[in-house]
């Protein structure tokens, strides 16, 4: 099960947070920080996965950004890995080349998208398609 | 739409703020920007303006991102929730699920909007609902909620289905009792085709499984063959553009199945079969130079070394993860190494094979690789392999970073200490690993080494000579020159006359000053803490007897710590100082080799399983109407403990003893009256004058000495079990000398006491002297006497006769008895012993026997003298003791 999703630049400001398990805002703040730590100076030969306390962070670099899962110690990591890459080519293909300011702008459209993706901590639809015209269907709504 | 109403649109203040803040130069900009917008947004809430309320929460869930509070928008969520308007309610949740969490009460506010919305007309509000259900849904809400949730699972819209089977994964870990709801429904989406619904579906059943063995029980049967069928098809499905990653269709479907696959196979032999073949096909059929194909390769390895054995099965697994680990790819190692450890149990041979591979890993320059392959090592070690590992290990010390060195030692002490095939490896192993990496170790480990060596007495020349070499390049690890100092100071008479040479060691010459000088440098050194220090400071005490020459000089060096801040060493450095200087006839009884420290009670004491001082002393108060046996048994384990078999007859001690024994004189209602106070030593008192008052006609000494014996084992018990180990490092030598100094005068006072009563059985007794040693230069013969009414202690006097035609002098005797003896030794008459017979020395010691009548006594002797100036050493054992001692 996924704890939660960071999105985080490489200053490490948060550009999107999700959070799975309930946490205190402090704890919160104190997670953002120490993930980016972890990640940030990593070799990119090294591996995408990092222990984190009792759990792991699979995390994946696109350009200045870092995405960051943290899963359970028995979750499959590669499984995890290509996820992030599928929710990055969804973003992509819905900001159409998408780029951080997209998403500082658009943060709650970001969420919405996660929300059609990824529900209670588990992966909701894994297809491309179908969740981009999902969107679609919603901004119509608006 | 209107602009106002629409938040999100450009032009409107959302985006506005966010261009605001992001032009903020420094940190303090930004928060005076955000206070200001927060200020904004209040005064909006209070006016209660509709308008502009989805606008302020899109804004505080910004603000909210960047970490600063928002508590105050919270009941804003709940209004949003509650308007009729799509936009509204998507904002709304949204807010619901970043600013609030299910341990917040205002969540109860929100159940009845969530039910309401649940059964919307409009499917995309239902579908808002779930998903804020799903990611936030506390216990009281999944119990509230659970029908509606139930219910949506048979919704015509698959986003809705989906939606539901995950939210329903929420409410069964919420409450576990729910899940039997569940059952049906998710088994009948497992026939879906659409992928949404399949992959959540999948994923239900799979926490269903974990949360219910009903649940388990009823999919295994129901399922199997249909989620085997859905793999297969899965798997041979042609290509389609819409799930297809990297040539693979849905490899995220593949990974759900495969592991409802293993729950299902794990323990049921049936199942198990059932799945072989489309394991065996996905295993050998997906391409592997993807993640996507691996991590479905992963999966697929995981379940068959999960459920119920096939060796053809497990050899393909092995040989995917072996081709996994000689892959480029990092990650694909990392898997392939967590995965090998879960084949460990399953296949140690298997693993085995992949050990240089495994080995390298531990050095890769990735943490998590290195932790991973450590790991490995670690369950891989066994007695066959320790030795080749464990090198490559120590020698890895050498050059891993910092970070790393504290995980690796740790792993090689354990390592060592649980498979080591030899003392003289483990001792090898542990100089290395303390001097690469001392700082890294914990103190039990430098202890364990200490109790090691002093178990190992062939091994005593050859670890002190190993240390002083070691030591003399490096003395930078502190709990290194910790172990180095106790052995230098404890064995160095075998370090400066090369005893016990074994072959393999190359002879070194270390002079008494040269040893003497080792430490005097260590104990300037200003970076090592008090606790070493003091241990040099004990060293070099029991230098000074080994080494008379020295004597002078180490005193000196002791002097100097008299004026030492530190108490502890002020105070050592005094009462060494006067050892040396004014007692030179008792020093070298005084600092003793330690017997040796017993491994079992050493680990059982690492266990945390010390015998607490009041237990003792009630067990033993208890237990004295009944006879001696169990408090000279506790006393014994208490000397034991306390390592020091060298009484000095202390003044004191002595009048300490005197009192009590003067209390113990008295009258019994006096004693009674003390037996109101509740301090320790009145307690004791009332052991005495239980002793005295009950006892007088039948064996009053025994009693008394028993009662006695409680004394010293409930005073000393507090000492010796608080920190028994510790007292290697930081041993108080003063408290130790003085409570068994004690000892001394108080048998003999007891003995002036006991001779009066009548006498006891053993008292007309008369034993044999024996020759007890006998070489060309020396005889030594024992008289015994038993001590009246006390069947367990021997009075021995030892004799020494110098049979040779040069004089001996500094004539040392010393003695060592197994545990269930207790020794002890009064000073010899002299230090010099006259040539050709024309005089003796004589030593008095006694020997308490624990299991008399069950065991002889037995001993071993060490004498130590020197001819013109010239060391001579004998030793032997002694087991012709006379039966029933």
């Amino acid at each position: 099960m996924i704890r939660f999703i960071l999105l985080q630049n490489r200053q490490g400001k948060t550009r999107l947070a999700k959070y799975y398990v309930p946490l205190e805002d402090s704890e919160k703040h104190k997670v953002e920080y120490e993930v980016h730590r972890l990640v940030v100076n990593r070799d990119p030969k090294y591996t995408n996965f990092v222990e984190f306390r009792t759990h792991k962070v699979i995390y994946r670099r696109y350009a200045g950004l870092f995405f960051s899962l943290c899963v359970d110690i028995t979750d499959n990591e590669l499984a995890y890995l290509e996820c992030i890459h599928l929710f990055v080519e969804i973003l992509d293909h819905f900001f159409s080349n998408v780029c951080e300011l997209d998403l500082v702008f658009n943060f709650h459209k970001v969420y919405l998208i996660l929300d059609e993706f990824i529900l209670a901590g588990e992966l909701q639809e894994t297809s491309k398609k179908a969740i981009i015209e999902r969107m679609g269907e919603l901004e119509k709504l608006e | 739409m209107d602009p106002i109403l629409n938040p999100f649109s450009s032009g409107t203040r959302l985006r506005d703020m966010i261009r605001a803040i992001r032009a903020c130069k420094t940190a303090a900009e930004e928060r005076a920007a955000i206070r200001k917008e927060c200020a904004a947004i209040r005064t909006s809430i209070n006016e209660n303006d509709p308008d502009y309320r989805h606008r302020n929460l899109a804004k505080l869930m910004f603000i909210h991102m960047l970490g600063y509070p928002t508590h105050f928008g919270q009941m804003e969520c709940l209004k949003c929730i509650a308007s009729p308007g799509f936009p509204e309610k998507r904002i709304g949740y949204l807010g619901l699920m970043l600013l609030l969490d299910e341990r917040q009460e205002v969540l109860m506010l929100v159940t009845n909007s969530l039910k309401q919305d649940l059964n919307h007309m409009n499917q995309y509000i239902v579908g808002l609902a779930l998903c804020a259900l799903g990611n936030i849904c506390s216990a009281e809400m999944a119990r509230d909620l659970a029908p509606e949730v139930e219910r949506l699972l048979q919704f015509r819209d698959p986003n809705i289905r989906k939606k539901a089977a995950l939210c329903s994964i929420r409410i069964i870990k919420k409450v576990p009792d729910l899940a039997e709801n569940f059952v049906k429904p998710a088994t009948a989406l497992l026939k879906e085709k659409h992928h949404g619904v399949l992959i959540t579906a999948v994923q239900l059943c799979a926490d269903l499984c974990k949360v219910s063995r009903e649940a388990l029980e009823h999919i295994r049967k129901k399922c199997t063959e249909g989620l085997v069928r859905t793999l297969k098809d899965l798997a041979n499905s042609s290509y389609s553009p819409e799930y297809d990653v990297s040539g693979i269709t849905d490899p995220f479907l593949h990974i759900r199945l495969l592991k409802l696959l293993r729950l299902l196979g794990e323990g049921d032999a049936d199942a198990s079969d059932s799945m072989n073949d489309i394991l065996a096909q996905v295993g050998t059929k997906t391409e592997s130079n993807k993640v996507a194909a691996n991590a479905i390769l992963y999966e697929c390895v995981q379940t068959i070394m999960s459920i119920e054995g096939n060796g053809g099965l497990r050899v393909l697994a092995i040989g995917i993860l072996g081709k996994f680990l000689s892959n480029r790819d990092n990650n694909i190692r990392y898997v392939a190494l967590n995965m090998l450890m879960k084949a460990v149990t399953a296949d140690p041979q298997a693993v085995l094979r992949y050990r240089a591979t495994i080995l390298e890993c531990v050095k890769d320059a990735d943490a998590s690789i290195r932790k991973r392959a450590l790991e490995l090592v670690y369950v891989l070690v066994n007695e066959s392999n320790v030795k080749p590992l464990t090198t490559e290990l120590v020698s890895y010390l050498e050059t891993c970073d910092q970070d790393f060195k504290g995980d690796l030692t740790a792993k090689i002490c354990s390592i060592v200490s649980k498979f080591s095939p030899e003392k003289i490896w483990y001792i090898d192993q542990m100089i290395k690993v303390l001097l690469e990496a001392g700082s890294f170790v914990k103190d039990e480990v430098w202890r364990a080494l200490i109790v090691v060596i002093s178990n190992a007495s062939e091994l005593h020349g050859y670890a002190v000579r190993a240390l002083y070499k070691a030591f003399q390049k490096s003395n930078e690890q502190e709990a290194f020159t910790r172990v180095a100092i106790w052995c230098i100071g404890e064995y160095g008479d075998l370090l400066i006359n090369n005893v016990g040479m074994l072959d393999l060691e190359d002879r070194i010459t270390v002079t008494e000053s040269d040893a003497v000088d080792l430490i005097e440098i260590t104990i300037q050194c200003h970076a090592l803490d008090f606790t070493t220090k003091a241990m040099a400071l004990v060293a070099l005490l029991k230098l000074s007897s080994r080494f008379p020459s020295c004597s002078e000089r180490i005193r000196e060096i002791i002097v100097k710590y008299k004026g030492n801040f530190v108490l502890e060493l002020q105070q050592r450095s005094i009462e060494f100082n006067s050892i040396i200087a004014r007692h030179q006839n008792i020093r070298s009884m005084l600092v003793e080799r330690m017997p040796v420290l017993d491994e079992a009670t050493f680990i059982g004491r690492q266990a945390g399983s010390l015998p607490d001082a009041g237990s003792i002393s009630a067990g033993s108060s208890v237990s004295l109407p009944n006879g001696v046996a169990k408090p000279a048994d506790s006393l014994v384990d208490l000397l034991d403990l306390n390592s020091n078999d060298a009484p000095t007859p202390s003044s004191s001690g002595g009048d300490f003893l005197q009192d009590l024994l003067g209390v113990d004189l008295s009258p019994a209602a006096q004693s009674g009256a003390n037996q109101t106070s509740k301090s320790g030593t009145d307690a004791l008192l009332d052991l005495l004058s239980v002793g005295s008052v009950s006892g007088p006609v039948e064996s009053p000494s025994a009693q008394s000495n028993s009662s006695a014996m409680d004394i010293l084992s409930a005073s000393k018990s507090e000492k010796a079990s608080v920190s028994p180990l510790d007292d290697l490092s930081s041993l108080s030598l003063s408290s130790r000398t003085t409570s068994i100094t004690g000892a001394a005068p108080m048998m003999d006072l007891l003995d002036g006491f006991a001779s009066t009563p009548p006498k006891s059985e053993n008292n007309g007794t008369v034993y044999p002297s024996i020759t007890a040693f006998e070489s060309s230069s020396l005889q030594l013969t024992f008289n015994f006497s038993k001590q009246p009414g006390n069947s367990q202690t021997t009075n021995i006097q030892a004799t020494f006769i110098n049979l040779s035609s040069d004089e001996y002098t500094d004539f040392i005797f010393q003695a060592a008895v197994p545990k269930f003896l207790q020794l002890q030794l009064d000073p010899a008459s002299g230090s010099t012993l006259p040539a050709n017979g024309n005089g003796s020395i004589t030593q008095n010691f006694r020997v308490t026997n624990s299991q008399n009548g069950k065991k002889s006594l037995v001993m071993r002797i060490r004498i130590t003298y020197k001819i013109n100036g010239k060391e001579k050493l004998e030793e032997g054992q002694i087991s012709n003791f006379p039966r029933d001692l």
